[in-house]
C-alpha cells in the first residue's frame, strides 16, 4: 500500500495550480487522451457493458418473477445449467451448424459474386464509377422488410418468376423430373438467396475500397516481367486484396449467422437458425438466461476467429 | 528477318521509326526516329511533359504507337504483348511488389523461364549479389531504404536477361549525394551485364555521365542525338544549347565565309567576328551567336585572337577554384565569363577586379552560330 502513494506523491505536486483535481488531471495527460480514449469509451459503454449484462444473466437463473432472473437467494448464484443445455442438446447445437452453414455459404457467394463487382467499380472509366457505386447502395433506400417480402412474393408458388424458373426446368430436365413448381420458400436455399442479396453490397464495398488503392503500376510491373492478364490477378491483385476479403467477409458472416428476420420469413421452421433461438427463448419460453447464454456462444463463436485471425496479422508484422 | 536491311549485320539493335502517339488531339510523342546500338546506353533528356515516358511506354508495349514502327533486334513489335517482349522497365515509382519479400520481387520474373527451383534460386542469388543486397533478401519493400529498392527494381529487371532494359529516371527518388553514387553502379552493372539500357532523365548532368549518346526531346520531338561532347559542343539549335549547360548568346547577321570560318556581324559585340562554319547558313542570314563561358578568355592586355572585345568589369563572384565575371561591353551587353584561379594569394588570385578594364577574347572554334 505505500508504494502507489509515494509514486502518487512523486507526480502530483508539479504543477500546483488551481480548479479541482480534473482540471489538474487535464493539465497533466492533455486532451489527446481524451480523444484517442473516445472510441475506447464508446466501445465501453456500447458494447462491453451491455456484454458483461448478457454474461451475467446466462449465468443466473430462471424464475416467475419480473425481471423473470435471479441471482443467489433461494438459487444458486452461479447456474451453469444454460450452458450445459447448449452443449448437449442437439436442436441448439443444429442450428449452431445451420447458421454457419448458411451465413458461409452466403458469404462465399458473395465473395465471388461481388469481388468481379468491385473490380469492374475500380476499372470502369472513373466518370461511370459514382454512377455504379450509387446502383450497389441503391437497395439500401428501400425497406429491408420490404425487399424480404418482395422476394417472398417472387419465390412463392404461383408467381410469374417461379413459373418462368419452373418451365426453364421442365425444357431442360427428362419428363420424369418434371415438376409443377420449383418449392423454394421456407428452405435453406431461400435463406441464403436472401442473404447473399441483402449482404451483397458489405462485401463489394470493402473490396472495392482495398482495390481502388492498389497501385496499377504493380500491374504493368508485373506484365513486363511476362505475366498475363490472369497471372497479374493472381500473383499482384489478390494477395494485395485479402485485407478487403477479410473485412468484407466479415461484414457478411457475422450479421448473417445471427440473422432473425430472414429465416423467420422465408427459412425453414424445422431447422431453425440460432437468432430464431434466442428470439424464440427470450420472448416466447421467457427463458432469459438460456437465451443469454446462447447469445454468449455464439458471439465465442464469432470472435474467437477474429481475434485469431488478428493476432496472425500483428505476427505477419503489418505487411500492408 | 524479311527486313530489307536485317541481314546485313550493320543493322541497329533498336530501331524507332516515325513513331508518333496521340491522346486525343494532344501529340505526346511526335514523328520521332532513332536507333540504338547493341550494349550502349543511350539517353532520354528533356523537359518535364515531353513525352520521354511515353516513348519508353511504347518500347515497353503498354502503348501502341499511333504511327510509325519499332524494331528490336530485327523484329517488328507492333502488337507484340508486354508479356511476350524482351523488354523490361524499371518504373520511376520502381512498382515493387509490397507483398513480396525482396528475394520473391527479384525472382519474379524467372517464373515464365523453364528453369529449375534450384536455377532459379541459384540466379536470384546471382542477382542479389550483383546488387549487394543478400543480407535483405528476407525483408519487404518497405522495410528496406529507398536507395535499396531502387536496386531491388533494377536486379528484378535484369534477373530474365532482357535484350533491352528501360530506366525511367532510375535516380529521381534519390539524395543527391546517394544519387552519383549510384550513377557509377549503374554504369559498372550496365557494363558487367552487356544490357543495353534506355535511361529517362530530366537532368543533364546525369544524361552526360551516364550515357554513350542522347537523345534531347522537347515538346515530344527529338532535337538532337549525339554523344555528350557532340550536344555540349556542337549543339543543333537554341533549345539545345540553352538546355545542356549555361551559355551566352548574341543576336547576330551572318556577313560571309572567309577560309574555314563564318564571318557574322554581331552588334553587342561590337563588329565582325569569325565563328566555326556551319553548313546551311546564307550570306545576310539571322542567326544566334553562343558561347559557353568557359570558352571565353579574359585578359589585361589585348590578345591576338580575331574575336576579341574590350570591356569592364560589373560585377564579380569569388568560387575558390575559379570566379565569375559579369563584364559590361561598350555595346551596352552584359557578358558573362568563368576564370581559373590559376595564381595564389589575396589579391593576384584575380585576373580583374571591380571596374578594371579588361579583354574579352574567344577562339573561332568555339563561337557557335545556331541558325534555329
Ligand atoms: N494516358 C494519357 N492520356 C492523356 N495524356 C497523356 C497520357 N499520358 C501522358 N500524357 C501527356 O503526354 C505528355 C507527355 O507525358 P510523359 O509522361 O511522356 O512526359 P515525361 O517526359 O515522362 O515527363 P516527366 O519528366 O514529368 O515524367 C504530357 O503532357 C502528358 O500530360
Ligand atoms: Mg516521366
Amino acid at each position: 500500500m505505500a508504494e502507489p502513494s509515494t509514486l502518487r506523491d512523486a507526480t502530483a505536486p508539479v504543477e500546483p495550480r488551481q480548479g479541482g483535481a480534473f482540471a489538474r488531471w487535464l493539465d497533466r495527460r492533455g486532451w489527446s487522451d481524451i480523444l484517442i480514449g473516445g472510441p475506447y469509451i464508446w466501445l465501453l459503454l456500447l458494447f462491453l457493458v451491455p456484454f458483461l449484462i448478457v454474461v451475467a444473466m446466462s449465468v443466473a437463473t430462471k424464475t416467475s418473477t419480473a425481471p423473470p432472473i435471479s441471482w443467489g437467494g433461494e438459487v444458486p448464484l452461479l447456474n451453469w445449467e444454460p450452458y450445459q443445455r447448449v452443449l448437449s442438446d442437439g436442436l441448439y447445437l443444429r442450428a449452431f451448424l445451420t447458421s454457419v452453414m448458411n451465413a458461409g455459404i452466403a458469404m462465399i457467394l458473395c465473395l465471388f459474386i461481388g469481388y468481379p463487382m468491385a473490380l469492374g467499380l475500380v476499372r470502369v472509366a472513373p466518370s461511370w464509377r459514382n454512377i455504379l457505386l450509387m446502383l450497389v447502395i441503391l437497395p439500401f433506400w428501400t425497406s429491408f422488410l420490404l425487399r424480404v417480402y418482395a422476394w417472398m412474393g417472387l419465390m412463392g408458388r404461383n408467381s410469374w418468376f417461379n413459373g418462368m424458373l419452373t418451365d426453364a426446368w421442365n425444357f431442360l430436365v427428362p419428363i420424369d423430373w418434371a415438376v409443377r413448381s420449383i418449392p423454394m420458400m421456407n428452405s435453406n436455399f431461400a435463406v441464403v438467396l436472401v442473404m447473399v442479396y441483402t449482404y451483397l453490397p458489405f462485401m463489394i464495398l470493402p473490396l472495392y475500397a482495398s482495390l481502388e488503392r492498389l497501385d496499377t503500376t504493380l500491374d504493368e510491373a508485373a506484365m513486363d516481367l511476362g505475366s498475363r492478364p490472369a497471372r497479374v490477378f493472381w500473383d499482384v491483385t489478390l494477395p494485395q486484396s485479402v485485407p478487403g476479403i477479410i473485412a468484407g467477409g466479415m461484414l457478411v458472416f457475422i450479421p448473417a449467422a445471427g440473422e432473425l428476420v430472414i429465416p423467420s420469413l422465408v427459412g425453414n421452421a424445422s431447422s431453425p437458425m440460432i437468432g430464431r433461438l434466442i428470439s424464440d427463448e427470450f420472448s416466447m419460453a421467457r427463458d432469459w438466461p438460456m437465451a443469454s447464454a446462447i447469445a454468449v456462444m455464439l458471439l465465442l463463436l464469432m470472435v474467437v476467429p477474429t481475434m485469431l485471425y488478428s493476432h496472425y496479422q500483428a505476427k505477419a508484422g503489418g505487411s500492408k | 528477318m524479311a527486313l530489307p536491311d536485317a541481314g546485313t549485320g550493320a543493322a541497329p539493335f533498336l530501331r524507332i521509326e516515325g513513331v508518333s502517339k496521340s491522346f486525343g488531339s494532344f501529340k505526346a510523342v511526335n514523328d520521332v526516329s532513332l536507333t540504338v546500338e547493341k550494349g550502349e546506353i543511350f539517353a532520354l533528356l528533356g523537359g518535364s511533359g515531353c513525352g520521354k515516358t511515353t516513348l519508353l511506354r511504347m518500347l515497353a508495349g503498354f502503348e501502341e504507337p499511333t504511327a510509325g514502327r519499332i524494331f528490336l533486334d530485327g523484329r517488328d513489335m507492333a502488337g507484340v504483348q508486354p508479356w511476350d517482349r524482351p523488354v523490361h522497365m524499371m518504373f520511376q515509382s520502381y512498382a515493387l511488389f509490397p507483398h513480396m519479400t525482396v528475394a520473391k520481387n527479384i525472382g519474379y520474373g524467372l517464373k515464365h523461364e523453364k528453369m529449375t527451383k534450384a536455377e532459379r534460386d541459384a540466379r536470384v542469388r546471382e542477382m542479389l549479389d550483383l546488387v549487394q543486397l543478400t543480407q535483405f533478401a528476407g525483408r519487404k519493400p518497405h522495410q528496406i531504404s529507398g536507395g535499396q529498392r531502387q536496386r531491388v527494381a533494377l536486379a528484378r529487371a535484369l534477373a530474365r536477361q532482357p535484350k533491352l532494359l528501360l530506366l525511367d529516371e532510375p535516380l529521381a527518388a534519390l539524395d543527391k549525394k546517394l544519387r552519383e553514387h549510384t550513377q557509377f553502379e549503374l554504369m559498372s552493372i550496365q557494363q558487367r551485364t552487356g544490357v543495353t539500357f534506355i535511361v529517362v532523365t530530366h537532368d543533364q548532368e546525369e544524361a552526360m555521365t551516364l550515357a554513350d549518346r542522347i537523345a534531347v526531346m522537347d515538346k515530344g520531338v527529338v532535337r538532337q542525338i549525339g554523344s555528350p561532347t557532340e550536344i555540349y559542343e556542337f549543339p543543333n539549335s537554341r533549345f539545345v544549347a540553352s538546355f545542356i549547360g549555361s551559355i551566352t548568346s548574341f543576336e547576330a547577321k551572318v556577313a560571309g565565309r572567309e577560309g574555314a570560318h563564318l564571318v557574322v556581324d554581331v552588334p553587342a559585340l561590337g563588329g565582325r567576328i569569325l565563328a566555326r562554319d556551319v553548313p546551311g547558313v546564307v550570306e545576310g542570314q539571322a542567326v544566334t551567336l553562343a558561347v559557353r563561358p568557359e570558352k571565353l578568355n579574359l585578359t589585361k592586355e589585348r590578345p591576338e585572337s580575331p574575336n576579341a572585345v574590350e570591356g569592364m568589369v560589373k560585377d564579380l563572384a569569388y568560387f575558390g577554384k575559379d570566379s565569375l565575371y559579369r563584364i559590361a561591353l561598350p555595346s551596352g551587353a552584359l557578358v558573362q565569363a568563368h576564370a581559373v584561379n590559376a595564381r595564389r594569394g589575396m589579391e593576384a588570385a584575380r585576373v580583374a577586379d571591380w571596374d578594371d578594364k579588361i579583354w574579352l577574347s574567344f577562339d573561332p572554334g568555339s563561337a557557335i552560330v545556331l541558325a534555329d
